[in-house]
C-alpha cells in the first residue's frame, strides 16, 4: 500500500506520462516527415491550385455575395479548412497500412493507453495540418488577401487548424476500424471528403444554400472550423456562430470521436 | 558472467512483480469466431524461465492464443493467466509484464533502428535516465551498434528480427512472446535469432513462448512443446519425452504427424499464407 501522501505525486506522474505517450506516438510520425518528407510538397499543391485558379477566377466572377470581404479573402479560410481535411480524412490509410504491418499490434500490446495512442495520432494529424496553414499564408500574402497576423490571431489559427486536423483524422481512424481494408478505405475516403466540403461554408455562404442543405452544414464541424478560421485569419472576418461556438462544437466533435475511436482501435487487429 | 554485469541486473517491468509459480497458465481457453472454434478449450501450463514451443499447422490457432495471452483478443471461454494476472481482468498489468514479436515485421522501415527503439522505450514509459543506457545495451545486444542510424528499410531480414527482439526487451519483461519468430529468414539469420532467444532466457531469466511450424527449431530450441491441432492441443511435454513414447528411433517429425494427422488439415486459408508470404517477401 502506498502512504496517502504519495497520491498526489502519483496522479501527477500518471499524468505526465500519458502526455508523453501522446507525444511518442506523435513523435514518430514527424520523424518519419523528417526522414522523407516528399508527401508534404506534395499535399501543397491542392491549396495552390484552389486559391491561385479557382480563388483569382471566381473573385472577377462576383457571383457569389460575401458581404464586405472580397471573394479571395472569404474562401482563403476555407481552402486552409479543406486541405486540412484532405490530408486528415486520408489518415486511417496510415493506420491500415501499420495494421497490416505489424506495427499496430506491437503499439496495443504496449502498456500504453488506447486513447493515448489515438490522441497520439490525432496531434501528428495537427503537425501536417499546420504544413498546410503555412502554405495558404504564403499564398495568401502573395495574393494581397487582407491577412490578420497578430500573435493572438495566428495563434488562434494554429489552435483550430490542429483541433479541425485532429477531429477528421481520428473520424478517419474511426472509419479505418470499421471498414479494415485499404481498398475499401480509398472508396469511403472519397465518399466522406466531398459532403463534408461542400456542405459546408468553406467556399460559398450558408445563407446561399437551400433550406434543407443549411441544417446539414449547421451540424457540420467543418463549417464550425472554418468559421472560426474565417474570424482569426482575415481583417474584417465576422463569426456567423461566434468564437467561443465554433471551439466548444469542435471540441465537442473531437471529444466524442476520440472516445469512439478509443473503443474501436484495438478491434482492428482482430 | 562477464555479459550479465555489463547488462546490468534483471528488472521486471515493474517493481510490484507477483510471484507466480508459472510464467502463464490457461485452464479451458476457448475462442469462437462465429461458428468457427479457432481454440477449442487448451489448458496449460509453462514454468518460468522456460522456452516454450507452440507447434501446428497454419490454421491450428497457435496466433490466436497468443493474442489472447497479449490480450490483443478476448477469450470466449476459459481464463488465461500471465504471470498471475488474469489477461481479462489486469490486461494494463500484463501490458506492463510482457513483450511480443509479431509474425509480421513490425519494425517500423521509415524509421531509423534506434529511433525504433527510442519510440518504443516512450511507450513504456522508460525514464530518460534509463533510455539512452538501455537502447544502447539493446543494440550491441543485438550486434546492431553499427546501423543504429539507418533505416530499417535498408536492413536484412535477421536484421529486423533481432531489432524487433531489442525492441521488445527494452522494458525487461518476464513472458517474451514470439509468433514465427524466424519465418523466412535464411539458416545463418535463423541460428543468430535462436542463440539471441537462449541468451535472453540465461541473463535475463525471461520465460519465451513462441509459435512454430518448423520441427527443427522446436527441436533445438524448446524446453517444452505443444502440439495444437484444429484448435485443440494435443499433447504436451518436453521433445523428448514425446519423442520417446513414439520409440527410440522417433523424430519431432513423427510426432507432429502423430498429433495432427498425416494429412494436413490446412485452415489457415487465404489470409494466414498471404500474411505469411508478406512476411517473407519483405524478408528477401
Amino acid at each position: 500500500m502506498l502512504p496517502a501522501h504519495a497520491a498526489l505525486p502519483n496522479a501527477w506522474n500518471n499524468t505526465v506520462n500519458y502526455f508523453k505517450q501522446i507525444f511518442a506516438v506523435a513523435e514518430a510520425d514527424v520523424r518519419k516527415l523528417r526522414h522523407d518528407p516528399w508527401e508534404l510538397f506534395t499535399r501543397m499543391v491542392q491549396p495552390m491550385l484552389w486559391l491561385l485558379i479557382f480563388g483569382e477566377v471566381f473573385t472577377r466572377a462576383h457571383t457569389i455575395p460575401t458581404g464586405s470581404m472580397s471573394y479571395l479573402d472569404f474562401i482563403t479560410p476555407g481552402i486552409l479548412a479543406q486541405s486540412v481535411l484532405f490530408v486528415a480524412i486520408f489518415y486511417g490509410i496510415s493506420v491500415i497500412w501499420e495494421r497490416d504491418l505489424g506495427i499496430l499490434h506491437k503499439m496495443l500490446v504496449s502498456p500504453t493507453p488506447r486513447s493515448a495512442l489515438v490522441l497520439g495520432r490525432a496531434l501528428s494529424s495537427g503537425v501536417r495540418g499546420l504544413s498546410q496553414g503555412i502554405v495558404v499564408y504564403v499564398i495568401a500574402a502573395a495574393l494581397g488577401v487582407d491577412l490578420r497576423v497578430g500573435f493572438g490571431s495566428v495563434l488562434g489559427v494554429i489552435v483550430a487548424v490542429m483541433v479541425g486536423a485532429a477531429t477528421f483524422s481520428t473520424f478517419s481512424l474511426i472509419a479505418a476500424c470499421i471498414v479494415k481494408t485499404r481498398e475499401r478505405f480509398m472508396g469511403i475516403g472519397q465518399v466522406l471528403t466531398m459532403p463534408l466540403f461542400f456542405a459546408s461554408n468553406a467556399i460559398y455562404p450558408i445563407d446561399m444554400m437551400p433550406q434543407w442543405l443549411r441544417h446539414v452544414a449547421a451540424v457540420n464541424p467543418l463549417s464550425y472550423e472554418v468559421d472560426a478560421l474565417r474570424t482569426l485569419m482575415i481583417n474584417g472576418g465576422i463569426s456567423s456562430f461566434g468564437l467561443g461556438a465554433d471551439f466548444v462544437v469542435q471540441g465537442l466533435a473531437l471529444t466524442l470521436l476520440v472516445a469512439i475511436a478509443t473503443r474501436l482501435y484495438p478491434t482492428l487487429v482482430n | 558472467m562477464d555479459r550479465q554485469t555489463q547488462l546490468g541486473d534483471r528488472k521486471s517491468g515493474d517493481e510490484t512483480s507477483p510471484i507466480a509459480a508459472y510464467a502463464v497458465s490457461t485452464d479451458l481457453l476457448t475462442k469462437r469466431f462465429g461458428t468457427l472454434t479457432a481454440v477449442d478449450r487448451v489448458s496449460l501450463l509453462v514454468p518460468q524461465r522456460a522456452i516454450f514451443g507452440l507447434l501446428g499447422t497454419n490454421g491450428a490457432g497457435k496466433t490466436t492464443v497468443i493474442k489472447m495471452l497479449t490480450t490483443l483478443l478476448a477469450p470466449t471461454e476459459g481464463n488465461a493467466e500471465v504471470v498471475g494476472l488474469d489477461v481479462v481482468k489486469e490486461p494494463e498489468a500484463v501490458r506492463r509484464r510482457i513483450g511480443y514479436v509479431s509474425q509480421m515485421l513490425s519494425a517500423d522501415g521509415e524509421l531509423t533502428g534506434y529511433e525504433n527503439l527510442l519510440i518504443s522505450a516512450k511507450l513504456y514509459g522508460i525514464s530518460r535516465a534509463d533510455r539512452a543506457q538501455r537502447i544502447a545495451q539493446a543494440l550491441k545486444f543485438m550486434e546492431l551498434s553499427d546501423v543504429a542510424d539507418k533505416l530499417v528499410s535498408h536492413y536484412s531480414g535477421g536484421m529486423i528480427r533481432r531489432l524487433e527482439i531489442a525492441q521488445s526487451m527494452l522494458h525487461r519483461p518476464q513472458v517474451l512472446f514470439l509468433d514465427e519468430p524466424t519465418v523466412g529468414l535464411d539458416p545463418v539469420a535463423r541460428r543468430a535469432v535462436w542463440q539471441r532467444i537462449r541468451d535472453l532466457r540465461n541473463e535475463f531469466g525471461t520465460t519465451i513462448v513462441l509459435t512454430t511450424h518448423d520441427m527443427s527449431e522446436a527441436d533445438e530450441l524448446c524446453d517444452i512443446v505443444g502440439f495444437m491441432h484444429v484448435g485443440r492441443l494435443e499433447a504436451l511435454g518436453p521433445p523428448a519425452q514425446l519423442k520417446a513414447e513414439l520409440g527410440a528411433e522417433a523424430t519431432l517429425d513423427d510426432v507432429f504427424i502423430r498429433y495432427t494427422g498425416t494429412s494436413i488439415a490446412e485452415r489457415g486459408g487465404y489470409q494466414d499464407v498471404a500474411r505469411t508470404r508478406r512476411t517473407a517477401e519483405r524478408l528477401e
